[in-house]
């Protein structure tokens, strides 16, 4: 059901549009030092793992998108929805691929 | 002539002490800045900054502890970099790679020994805090089939032992060193779930460990370690809802105050006060978001406390007279870190995003003082070289 409804919102999202370079600035900001705060700097690891591009090589987008969007229970990682809307974390997956 | 020469001799000789410039390290400390992998040597009482040091590697989570004597500065970084700086000379003394994901550090009682916790691999690492010579490596293993554990939490302790805590293996492990060749181990388990930090009493006599996985924190007591680890405020707030976690807590010393004992409770926004002669809940101090450093001044009259994403542009004041808040200040946006003067007329934030230095005067709560720094994350003075379980 979970996986239907991710399907559907990537097919979606795909024609949303990308944050604005205002915003762009703020998640990599974000990615950074607020992301960087568990996951290191450059995100080798920490408290939380590493999400160096080799590290995500064998996790699908979906999968990203889903950890990002709505936490990891039983871990320290939080569900960022209050404060990412869908887009932005598509961006984000990109942005963290690109590394 | 000659006496014209020799005048002039002279006046060069007091113009050429001037150069040489004396420092006490007394009023010195450490400033983090994480992006750029580059720490400030700062003068306190001035307040200025005196110089920068670079090639200290990955600092996105770095911590330091100072030599008893406050000439060097040890510097934890993320990636497994202990780095001894010279607060005389401005300069790296020496600088090793000890492991692959580092997280904070103590020195020993007699200043003779450092002590690493790392991530990756999970354990303790003791080295000569002259030398930086390894002494000893302590793999945090647990479990049947021998895993190891992220280590948190880790601070010395009187007679010359350090205390830290396995985050995976929900165990307390006091160490002796007091042969840091041949370190004793004592583990103590089932301590509660995740403890992910901890702080010792300024006594020295107590060591607490915060729970990430459930309510409340472990607590060991050192004066009678035979007694075990206990559990407390285990059942404080079980059917309030559970926030997510936008920046895991920390604990660290001179949250202990008087009577009472100041802990962020994870997950919420308040700050528990804890009553240390039975470890009973006194009051949960509602805040403006979820608490991650609550650092009393160093006279014990206030408590300032600094938040978690998405409030951390705020910091609040507890007046511990009343347990309540007296203050909330905007001091800029992303406070990471507060560091008091050595006996508390002024607190230094870092203020990240700004990329700046706030200094307050603790009494009317104005700004006195900006400096500017890159992303700055920790902040230490040197009057820690003096104090047990920082």
């Amino acid at each position: 059901m979970r996986i239907a409804w991710l399907l559907g919102a990537f097919c979606f999202g795909v024609y949303a549009e990308e944050p604005g370079a205002a915003r762009q600035q703020e998640l990599t900001n974000m990615l950074k030092h607020d992301c960087g705060s568990c996951h290191g700097l450059p995100p080798k690891g920490g408290l939380g793992p590493s999400l160096m591009p080799d590290a995500l090589a064998d996790k699908s987008d979906a999968l990203l998108f889903d950890a990002i969007r709505n936490g990891r229970s039983g871990t320290a990682m939080p569900a960022w929805q209050p404060f990412l809307n869908d887009a932005e974390i598509r961006w984000m997956v990109t942005r963290l691929r690109q590394r | 002539m000659k006496l014209l020469a020799s005048a002039l001799l002279s006046a060069l000789a007091v113009a050429g002490s001037a150069c040489a410039d004396l420092r006490a390290t007394g009023d010195l400390g450490v400033v983090i800045e994480r992006e750029a992998g580059t720490i400030q040597i700062v003068n306190t009482t001035k307040p200025a900054m005196l110089s920068r040091i670079e090639g200290l590697g990955d600092l996105s989570h770095a911590s330091v502890v100072f030599s008893r004597d406050q000439r060097y500065a040890y510097v934890f970084g993320r990636d497994g970099g202990l780095s001894k700086i010279d607060l005389l000379q401005d300069k790296i003394d020496k600088r090793i790679v000890q492991a692959g994901n580092s997280i904070g550090g103590a020195i020993s009682q007699d200043g003779k020994v450092i002590a690493v916790s790392n991530y990756t691999p999970g354990g303790v690492k003791l080295f000569d805090a002259e030398t930086l010579e390894q002494l000893a490596e302590i793999p945090a293993v647990y479990g049947d089939d021998n895993k190891l554990s992220k280590v948190v939490g880790l601070v010395d302790a009187p007679g010359q032992r350090f205390v830290c805590s396995l985050f995976e293996a929900n165990e307390i492990w006091l160490i002796d060193a007091k042969n840091p060749r041949q370190p004793g181990v004592k583990k103590f388990k089932e301590v509660g779930k995740q403890p992910y930090d901890a702080l010792l009493s300024p006594d020295g006599r107590y060591y607490a460990a915060g729970l990430f996985g459930e309510k409340g924190l472990a607590l060991l007591d050192l004066w009678q370690p035979e007694q075990g680890v206990q559990q407390i405020l285990d059942d404080y707030g079980k059917d309030d809802e559970q926030l997510p976690v936008y920046k895991m807590p920390h604990l660290e010393g001179w949250t202990m105050v008087g009577d009472w004992l100041f802990v962020p409770a994870v997950g919420r926004h308040e700050v528990l006060v804890v009553d240390k002669h039975d470890w009973t809940l006194v009051k949960r101090i509602p805040l403006a978001g979820q608490p991650v450093f609550v650092s009393a001044r160093p006279d014990g009259r206030q408590v300032w406390v600094n938040f978690a994403f998405p409030d951390n542009q705020t910091v609040q004041v507890i007046d511990v007279k009343d347990l309540n808040t007296v203050k909330t200040l905007q001091p800029g946006k992303a406070v990471l870190h507060m560091e008091f003067s050595p006996r508390g007329e002024a607190v230094w934030l870092a203020v990240r995003d700004d990329d700046r230095i706030a200094v307050y005067d603790t009494e009317t709560f104005a700004e006195t003082s900006r400096l500017p720094a890159q992303k700055p994350s920790g902040i230490f003075f040197t009057d820690r070289a003096n104090r047990i379980g920082w």
